[in-house]
């Protein structure tokens, strides 16, 4: 039954009402002090795929080495030491054992405490040694190779591999992998977004409405874009990256993000990573950007003049300028990690530790003006109804 | 309870030894024949020996309680007496054993059902059940109570076990053949050890490490590298923490075997570690003449003075005096000459070789430190050591058989060295409790680096023959006699009737159980598939393939083996031939790496690295799930 359309305004009036103090609150945005590592300090190269933060502990992947950071001091593990390959691509915690995997373009690695074993194409059940995104789940390790995905169950040694012969994954080069205890998302690119039901044990597809076209006719009626780079399935609610802008999916309705409509600095996406189920951050080629539900700040040398910048857009699409002394490595962002408030980025030009100014308090505020502002959103759409 | 125990145990003893003792003599008319006796019926007399392998003394020292590896029995000995009160059934081949910090619970891993025996020590009855990895060995009780960690040997990790909800909490990866588990006295760090060398590169000195647990954390926090370690055995703390010792094997393997008396085949040690030691150091406890095989059990006496190592090829108790040792290693320290391969430096901290019973195994001190337990697996006692005099006071009898039959006395002839030249090593050096070593020797005096060859598994022989990676011995007298005798040991030879025996033994080794299948024999949808490639006659093109090239032709009959030798491609420049011994494929998962000289590290890299032409099967026309696939088929194997 359709709500009339006079009490659907006095709704959203009243729900704008209570929600408008959060909805102004775009000066809230965290602010960092940026310390940059490069090769001059130790980082193996200045070419980072990917970061992972393991308490005190920061891994770097980088093109020549995979980098350790531990008491402030550097230290690199190359084929020379073990792994599989000196391109690190992607990398997982077990958070349980403490273990690390580490996708490269040589096979996978596992470091366990020093301890390196390495999962080829020619000694393993891996699919493909160009391994592009790793994750754990459980006792099963998740990779997404350049011929598809690969499960490692660690307990009995088996290896199970999906590709286009067994799921609806129509292109096979998968970039990133998302595994929780009751979904597995994959970004393929140039293949959408795979599902996998851990109960169930089916895989489902989600594709562009639009198709391959790069045009966006139907904006939230579907994922972005068929070529998609990454994915973060966060409290049952999946985010992903493209090369065409970012999607929200959470089980029932879709929201894409762009920088024309948003306050994405680019629709070119390296990485998402969401914090919870409203916020998230976009690794894009023109900056780190996070968006908290609401209002979204951007993080960068400024595109013309390379000076630090931080850019806030609100609620109403205003952009304003916060003045910063410090700035991440590169705008080329590949990834992010969190360590508390702070953050590490990877760059293409260094490594970049993202030190969080001003109280908690702040964050506190933060978090609780993008709830709102989901719930918000939820409220629009069953008034749509 | 336990009278019923006992008389039960009587019955079992009166059914186990008639029998044995008929066929006992039944064997030795036979024996001048030097045929093995038939598998079966001897399996089931061994099953009634006990095989004491392991101990754990109740918190008030009273109750000794024994873990009897044959006889699925833990045995319960009230040490006022030294006589055996209760027998408690377990799992099948029970191999390890922990108590609860209350004393009130006892745990029992069981081999062979991979799982632990949660005992109640006041009833003696087993009260639950608990699932864990592979093989499960040995096992410890954190300090807290609530934790369970146990070293699973097949699958070559450690289960971290809630002791409430008997839930496996998670795995940690450990060394290849996990086995051995130590707390420290403060409760933070639990070492294990483990018994095959991890993966390595081909040819290459072998590696070992040392596992170091976190109890908090409950995770893997540093490996200590043992280099060219292979087997290593117990693992024991002092009481103040700062010293760490660990029992293994040194093996020399990258050079012809035929230099046994020019040097050694392994080096019986020690590996040190701990404050006292500022790394690791291994240490030798063999002699310029005299070598003492197979390190075992160790415990080191509260008083840090004394350490005792059981010798299992050696029947012997060796006894270092812990300052000598410690004194010595600073030294050696000091000065950075490596004593590992030093056979005179034993005489620097070697105070009593303690003569014990046949295959010594689990070493256990009284709480006060003065006596110390020693199990005599294949004499079915205990020994009992006065640690001030390094004498024996008593010898425990745990009530098994009182007659050896042919199949106990070729079982105690495999676990011995005494028949190697200076006692340098037995069967089951090599054939670590009977399995493999992970190692690939070089065997024939033909020259440095030519015809390597990897170590075959044992399990279910009959009806594999020939034996060697060439077919060149026809049975297994040939295999173990002559060959054993003069090639390996360099000693002595072997009368017929010990010959007969240990055939017999060797023989009757069982088939373990394949843990890839499921519990009702069916296969999973991926290893039925891969049974289909593995029978397949046909390439995917639909043209023949040739009946020698497909994998059933050779891998045929129960032990997926047609007996014959041929060349499939796998030769090498410097094997003296191509042909090649159809192996068995029983358990195949469990016998890494693979190929006659080990050069595949896995089973994957049979066909992705050494089948270029197809000569090994038909390979090159699958597509990678479907390699996975027919790998999932033969573990099940």
């Amino acid at each position: 039954m359709k709500m009339p359309s006079k009490i659907r305004f006095a709704a959203l009036i009243a729900i704008i009402a209570f929600f408008a103090p959060g909805l102004l609150s775009g000066q809230d945005m965290p602010r960092f002090r940026w310390e940059n590592f490069t090769t001059a300090n130790g980082l193996p190269d200045n070419h980072v795929f990917c970061v992972l933060v393991d308490g005190d502990r920061i891994w770097a992947g980088t093109e020549n080495g995979l980098g350790l950071y531990e008491n402030g001091v550097w230290k690199t593990f190359r084929p020379s030491d073990g792994l599989a390959h000196q391109a690190v691509l992607s990398l997982a915690l077990d958070k349980r054992t403490g273990d690390l995997w580490v996708g490269t373009m040589g096979g996978l690695s596992r470091i366990s405490a020093g301890r390196i074993d390495n999962f080829t194409q020619l000694n393993s059940g891996l699919s493909n040694d160009i391994v592009y995104g790793v994750g754990v789940q459980g006792d099963f390790v998740w990779t997404a190779t350049a011929a598809g995905a690969s499960r490692l169950n660690t307990r009995t040694g088996q290896w199970s591999l999906f590709n286009e012969r067994n799921t609806p994954m129509y292109e096979i080069w998968t970039y990133a992998v998302s595994p929780a205890e009751d979904k597995v998302y994959y970004a393929v690119w140039g293949g959408g977004v795979l599902e996998y039901d851990v109960k169930t044990e089916r895989w489902k597809d989600y594709n562009d409405p639009d198709g391959e076209n790069e045009i966006v006719l139907m904006k939230d009626q579907g994922l972005i874009h068929e070529i998609t780079t990454s994915v973060s399935y966060v409290d049952k609610i999946l985010w992903v990256a493209t090369y065409f802008g970012a999607s929200r999916y959470d089980g029932r309705y879709w929201h894409n993000f762009l920088q024309k409509d948003s306050g994405l600095p680019s629709n070119f996406l390296n990485q998402i990573k969401a914090v919870d189920a409203n916020r998230a951050w976009f690794s894009t080629d023109k900056g780190l950007a996070y968006y908290d539900g609401t209002n979204w700040s951007v993080y960068r040398p400024a595109l013309d003049t390379h000076k630090p910048e931080m850019l806030v857009r609100d609620a109403a699409g205003v952009v304003r300028k916060i003045a910063v002394q410090s700035a991440p490595a590169h705008n080329y962002i590949l990834g992010v990690d969190f360590q508390g408030d702070n953050l590490w980025v990877a760059t293409a030009k260094g490594l970049s530790h993202g030190i969080r100014q001003g109280g908690s308090s702040k964050v506190a505020q933060t978090r609780t003006d993008s709830a709102r502002a989901v719930q918000l959103v939820q409220a629009r759409k069953l008034i749509q109804k | 309870m336990r009278l019923e125990n006992q008389l039960h145990g009587r019955a079992k003893w009166i059914a186990t030894v008639i029998p044995a003792v008929a066929l006992t003599f039944v064997l030795m008319l036979l024996a001048p024949a030097a045929k093995p006796a038939s598998p079966q019926s001897e399996e089931a007399v061994n099953q009634h020996y006990l095989s004491p392998i392991e101990m754990a003394l109740s918190p008030d020292g009273r109750f000794l309680y024994v873990v009897c590896q044959a006889s699925d029995e833990m045995r319960v000995v009230d040490l006022a007496s030294g006589t055996v009160v209760s027998n408690v059934p377990v799992g099948h081949v029970p191999r390890g054993i922990a108590l609860s910090r209350d004393g009130r619970q006892i745990y029992v891993t069981n081999a062979w059902s991979d799982t632990v025996s949660v005992i109640d020590a006041a009833t003696l009855t087993v009260v639950r059940t608990l699932p864990t990895g592979f093989e499960p060995t040995g096992i410890v009780c954190d300090k807290s109570g609530k934790t369970l960690y146990v070293a699973n040997r097949l699958s070559s990790d450690i289960s971290v076990i809630d002791v409430n909800t008997g839930q496996e909490i998670k795995r940690l990866l450990a060394g290849r053949g996990a086995s051995y588990l130590a707390l420290s006295a403060d409760g933070k760090w639990i070492y294990a050890t483990h018994i095959y060398p991890n993966a390595g590169a081909f040819r290459t000195q072998p590696n070992s490490e040392i596992t170091v647990i976190d109890t908090v954390r409950q995770a893997v926090v540093e490996r200590k590298r043992l280099h060219n370690a292979a087997g290593v055995f117990h693992v024991a703390l002092s009481s103040d923490g700062k010293l760490g010792v660990a029992a293994q094997l040194r093996p020399k393997n990258l050079i012809p075997l035929a230099h046994v008396e020019h040097g050694w085949a392994f080096g019986d040690s020690l590996t040190l570690f701990g404050d006292d030691i500022g790394g690791t150091l291994q240490v030798p406890i063999d002699e310029l003449d005299r070598y003492y095989a197979l390190p075992w059990g160790v415990a080191i006496t509260p008083d840090k003075l004394k350490l005792f190592v059981t010798t299992a090829g050696s029947q012997s108790v060796t006894v270092i005096d812990v300052q000598k040792l410690l004194t010595f290693a600073r030294t050696r320290r000091e000065s950075s000459r490596n004593p590992a391969n030093d056979l005179s430096a034993s005489a620097n901290y070697v105070t009593a070789r303690i003569p014990v019973g046949r295959n010594p195994r689990g070493a256990l001190l009284s709480q006060d430190g003065k006596r110390l337990y020693v199990a005599n697996r294949l004499d079915d006692n205990i020994s009992v050591i006065d640690t001030s005099t390094d004498k024996i006071t008593s010898t425990i009898d745990l009530g098994g058989p009182k007659t050896i039959n042919a199949l106990r006395r070729g079982e105690q002839l495999f676990f011995t060295a005494d028949y190697a030249f200076q006692g340098q090593f037995g069967c089951a050096n090599c054939h670590l409790d009977a399995t493999i070593d992970g190692l690939q020797w070089d065997l024939e005096p033909d020259g440095f680096g030519r015809d390597i060859v990897d170590n075959r598994s044992l399990e279910s022989l009959a009806g594999t023959e020939p034996f060697k990676w060439n077919g060149g011995n026809p049975d297994m007298p040939t295999e173990c006699g002559p060959r054993t005798e003069k090639f390996f040991y360099r000693s002595q030879s072997y009368t017929p009737q010990q010959l007969t025996d240990l055939v017999s033994f060797v023989y009757s080794l069982p088939y373990r159980p394949n843990r890839y299948r499921l519990p009702n024999g069916d296969l999973t949808p991926a290893q039925e598939r891969g049974k289909a490639i593995f029978e397949r006659t046909k390439y995917k093109s639909g043209k023949p393939i040739p009946e020698k090239n497909q994998c059933a032709y050779c891998h045929s009959g129960p032990k997926y083996t047609n007996q014959q030798q041929v060349d499939v491609g796998t030769g090498k420049s410097t094997d003296r031939s191509p042909v090649i011994d159809v192996p068995q494929l029983s358990n195949v998962a469990y016998s890494a790496p693979y190929l006659h000289d080990g050069s595949a590290r896995s089973l994957e890299e049979i066909w992705t690295v050494f089948n270029p032409k197809d000569t090994h099967g038909v390979s090159n026309d699958l597509r990678k799930e479907e390699l996975n696939d027919l790998i999932e088929y033969l573990k099940t194997l």
